[in-house]
């Protein structure tokens, strides 16, 4: 902790939070409140805007200031909100369905601008408010109470749409994983420019261990990995596995096996520009390569509300209106 | 060669030929540039017209321009025109015109009908061949015949003069006949003696970029006045009368341009940044190409992805403390629907502007109608009231710009400004308003005593208005959001009995804004004679003024009140409607304002007069059309 001034508390409003018990927004939201002590941004000079869902009810919880809008909308509210008023930190929280589906324009476009914002998706792979339909991030084939015979359609991979918009910070966790959470927000927070943290939620009632296959603390160490810029990527109960290049693409292997050494495991870097190991290191699922978690990209772009600022900076010209108009073409009545 | 004086002198008595210098002298006369959509005539109507404002003519405009940007070359559906009247009283570009300009045979074939019998067409000889005659549609190869135009026609061979005047400039064929609108544009400014240094010095700041342009669109300018003058040596010209209008620097402006700098007026009064939040869309996409220059001004105009995103941008800048805007059309509107409902609940002070087309889906995107009033009063889930007002004039749009964001910043309210497009695009000369002409604005900013950590959002002041913490602020963070929350505490409520108690707070709210509104005026009934209330609103006024002048003059006694507030009314607008026996409500729809009024006042007969057309009214139907209805 580099700055001691505000603690957790200083970030909770006095609202009951009203989340299923068990519902990993609990822990996201928590991780949240650490996240904003720990960058000491006083709770005045940050903001928390939502859309709708379940998890766009987290403004309330916080005691900063905050909006809960519309459904899909918060990317463009926050938008508005960062450029009219540069100086606040920004935080922005939707669900899969409000960031992905019905926000999805806003989402690419507000990455793509690279506004400086930090986005908080939290992904459960399901619509918990509306009680239980398939989003955009549930898998073919997944029975819901709007798929009765199974989705026909593929789902997104988040980090993919990401990367596509060109997403300078892409950051995962799980809910579970709160000390990753906390450090992820973080980092999304330094960073300057369009951030996402990603992070597998578990909705207790309607879409129950959607995460088990790389959350359940059994398996976890071998089907995550945490990354962390500038340190080997290694993964299991003791670190006894690693990434390394296989060709054009990426292989886990066990050190000590078939000649591999740790000289050959790769070095991660967030801030490499070429997205391409990036993208792949995103697409690992936790079935033959283990689930990345940890900051998977972060790199240095100029930001929307900057380039902004700097743009009027140096095309300004006038004090007032009639002094623009009097620049122009004008006559006199006397 | 015709004599277009002594035409006009023996058959209006508005205009008068001087014996002695041989001057007609004209009250006002109307002018219509037309010709290929690539012909720019555009631009040679807005020459002609700054040239004329500059001189002291009240001037009113009219571009009509066809929805394709390059339509065929020579088509009736390419046409694109631009009609000005110039001179004293001028309220309307206009119903008929004095002078024509057809730079084609489909630009003759499109507007002939509205020239008045007295008038003068000017043809170019050269756009009339069989080829051309063909395209625009005609059976026969002569187009006045078979079209029977009566009124003068004064063929010119504009493209070959242009080209001649271009001779040895190395300038391309191409190049060349796009300077033909400025020929025209020459030729005009000599039948009207308009200072043609004043137009070279516009075509100089039009092509700053491209002094070879310049010197051949100079050059050109130059030979359209002088065949003027040489081909015609012994006829007169013309001397358009001006009004004494009131001292000061004056400029041209159109309504979209009024409508920007009125945004701007208003941030400087009140302290607050300007924001606009916007997707391009026609007719409203001049605001935000204007607030995009005024960056020189510290402006921060922000193209989102689309609509939805352009205003809840701007209710992200709201939110963030500035007097944010949103600028649109009715499509537009119509996606922003359930953000404007956000505002509502959030109380935050917004502007969204309506730049009224033809409708419904895409419609006539390039057309004037007021078909979107209803959707400005009702078109949102829920009750979700907010104020509405609609500017009557190009220069009217700065006044109810800077309207729509005081009443949005003082009473912490949306506001739709019901703008359209023959106000948006149409100009006029304007006076530059001195720095201290416009009030102050007084945002209800919250009290640096409240902001102990205690304060709740929706705590309201004695009118009903709720306070405005900018973020940054310490010891004032809150939470707003789109669900109801309770009256007292401002946190979430279910509660049925709080929930009507805060749906009627909201409207009483912006009930209350027709106190801080000017009262209703009525023209034409200084004795009370009149029986008869002409209502209209918005960008209908010159034309429904202009026809209620008319009817007085003809012996009705015809009075006329113009809407600029239209929810809340002006508090003394029921009295006036009480006051007639019979009251007519014209607007560009089936009848929306007269539905509006007819249910705030079911005893009272409404008549109606309606016309969907895409255009704007004509006096002369508007003086008929009221005539029948008194008879």
């Amino acid at each position: 902790m580099e700055n001691q001034q505000y603690t957790a508390q200083n970030y909770k409003s006095d609202q009951n939070v009203r989340w299923c018990a068990g519902c990993g927004d609990h822990a996201a939201l928590s991780c949240l409140h650490k996240a904003m002590a720990e960058l000491g941004v006083p709770p005045h000079m940050t903001a928390v805007i939502s859309g709708i869902g379940c998890s766009s009810r987290l403004p309330y919880y916080c005691n900063t200031y905050g909006f809960h809008t519309i459904h899909g909308r918060a990317a463009a509210v926050a938008t508005g909100f960062k450029l009219a008023n540069p100086q606040m930190t920004v935080w922005q929280v939707s669900g899969d369905g409000d960031g992905l589906a019905i926000g999805g324009n806003h989402f690419i476009h507000a990455l793509r601008r690279n506004i400086d914002i930090n986005i908080l998706l939290l992904n459960n792979k399901i619509y918990g408010l509306t009680k239980g339909q398939y989003s955009p991030t549930s898998p073919r084939g997944f029975v819901s109470k709007s798929s009765p015979y199974g989705t026909v359609e593929d789902p997104f991979v988040p980090a993919e749409l990401a990367f596509g918009a060109r997403a300078t910070f892409f950051a995962r966790s799980i809910d579970v994983e709160l000390d990753n959470t906390r450090e992820c927000l973080v980092a999304a927070a330094r960073h300057k420019g369009a951030a996402v943290t990603e992070v597998l939620q578990n909705c207790v009632i309607f879409n129950n261990g959607i995460h088990a296959g790389v959350a359940d603390k059994a398996v976890r160490a071998e089907r995550t990995i945490t990354l962390h810029h500038g340190e080997k990527m290694l993964f299991g109960k003791d670190k006894e596995y690693g990434l390394v290049q296989n060709g054009f693409g990426l292989k886990a292997v066990k050190l000590g096996e078939d000649g591999y050494t740790i000289d050959d495991v790769l070095v991660h870097d967030a801030h490499c520009q070429d997205d391409f190991l990036h993208r792949s290191l995103a697409l690992m699922d936790g079935e033959t390569l283990p689930l990345a978690i940890g900051v998977i990209r972060d790199v240095e772009a100029p930001s929307y509300n900057d380039a902004l600022e700097q743009q009027i900076e140096r095309v300004r010209k006038y004090s007032d209106l009639r002094s623009m108009i009097l620049a122009g073409e004008t006559w006199t009545v006397d | 060669m015709c004599n277009f004086a002594s035409k006009v002198t023996t058959s209006n008595n508005s205009m008068a030929l001087n014996p002695d210098t041989n001057v007609a002298t004209m009250q006002n006369v109307v002018v219509r540039f037309s010709g290929d959509s690539g012909d720019g005539m555009q631009l040679a109507g807005t020459i002609f017209t700054n040239v004329s404002a500059s001189v002291g003519n009240q001037v009113s405009t009219f571009p009509d321009y066809p929805a394709e940007i390059r339509a065929p070359q020579g088509s009736l559906s390419g046409v694109s025109g631009f009609q000005v009247s110039l001179g004293t009283d001028v309220f309307t570009p206009g119903d008929t015109c004095d002078v024509l300009v057809a730079m084609n045979a489909a630009a003759l074939k499109r507007n002939y009908k509205i020239v008045k019998p007295s008038g003068l067409i000017i043809l170019d000889s050269d756009s009339c061949k069989e080829v051309d005659l063909k395209k625009a549609e005609f059976q026969t190869l002569d187009p006045i015949a078979e079209l029977d135009i009566k009124c003068e026609v004064m063929q010119v061979s504009l493209t070959t003069q242009t080209k001649a005047a271009l001779e040895g400039t190395g300038l391309d064929l191409k190049s060349m006949m796009k300077c033909r609108n400025v020929f025209a544009l020459g030729l005009m400014c000599w039948l009207f003696d308009r200072p043609i240094e004043r137009a070279r010095q516009m075509l100089r700041e039009k092509f700053a970029k491209k002094p070879a342009i310049f010197e051949a669109n100079a050059k050109v300018l130059d030979a359209g006045y002088n065949y003027g003058a040489n081909t015609h040596a012994s006829t007169s010209t013309y001397r358009i009368e001006s009004p004494a209008a009131t001292p000061g620097i004056y400029t041209d402006i159109n309504g979209n341009k009024a409508t920007a700098w009125g945004l701007i007026m208003a941030s400087e009064r009140s302290g607050r940044p300007l924001f606009l939040g916007s997707y391009p869309i026609t007719p409203a996409t001049d605001i935000l190409h204007e607030l995009a220059k005024r960056k020189d001004l510290g402006v921060k105009a922000v193209q989102m992805e689309d609509e939805i995103a352009g205003i809840c941008s701007a209710i992200g800048a709201a939110f963030a403390g500035s007097l944010a805007v949103t600028s649109t059309s009715g499509p537009g509107l119509a996606l922003k629907g359930e953000a404007m409902g956000l505002a509502v609940m959030a109380e935050l002070p917004l502007v969204v502007i309506d730049v009224q087309r033809g409708g419904p889906s895409t419609g006539l995107p390039t057309k004037t109608e007021q078909t979107d009033l209803m959707q400005a009063l009702y078109g949102r889930n829920g009750e979700s009231p907010l104020c509405v007002v609609a500017p009557q004039s190009p220069t009217d749009c700065f006044d109810m710009a800077f309207e729509a964001s005081r009443i949005a910043l003082e009473h912490m309210t949306p506001v739709i400004l019901l703008s359209d497009a023959f106000i948006g695009n149409g100009s006029s000369a304007w006076r530059v308003p001195e720095a201290d002409e416009y009030p102050e604005i007084h945002a209800p900013i919250l009290p640096t005593e409240k902001a102990d950590g205690t304060w709740k959002p929706y705590e309201r002041n004695a009118d009903g208005v709720r306070y405005w913490a900018i973020p940054g602020t310490e010891g004032a963070m809150h939470r707003l959001g789109g669900l109801e929350k309770d009256a007292r505490t401002s946190v979430i409520s279910n509660d049925p009995v709080n929930h009507e108690q805060m749906v009627y707070a909201r409207r009483q709210k912006v009930a209350n804004i027709a106190n801080d509104i000017p009262l209703q005026q009525v023209f034409f009934n200084e004795e009370g004679k009149a029986d008869t209330l002409l209502v209209g609103w918005g960008g209908t006024y010159g034309h429904l003024r202009t026809a209620a002048a008319e009817l007085n003059a003809q012996g009705e006694n015809v009075a006329f009140t113009h809407l600029r507030y239209i929810n809340p009314l002006p508090c003394n607008f029921a009295e006036i409607m009480s006051n007639y026996k019979r009251v007519i409500v014209a607007e560009l729809n089936t009848g929306m304002l007269a539905d509006y009024l007819q249910s705030m006042h079911p005893n009272t007969e409404i008549y109606r007069i309606n016309k969907i057309q895409g255009q704007p009214f004509m006096v002369s139907e508007l003086v008929a059309k009221v005539k029948e209805i008194i008879k």
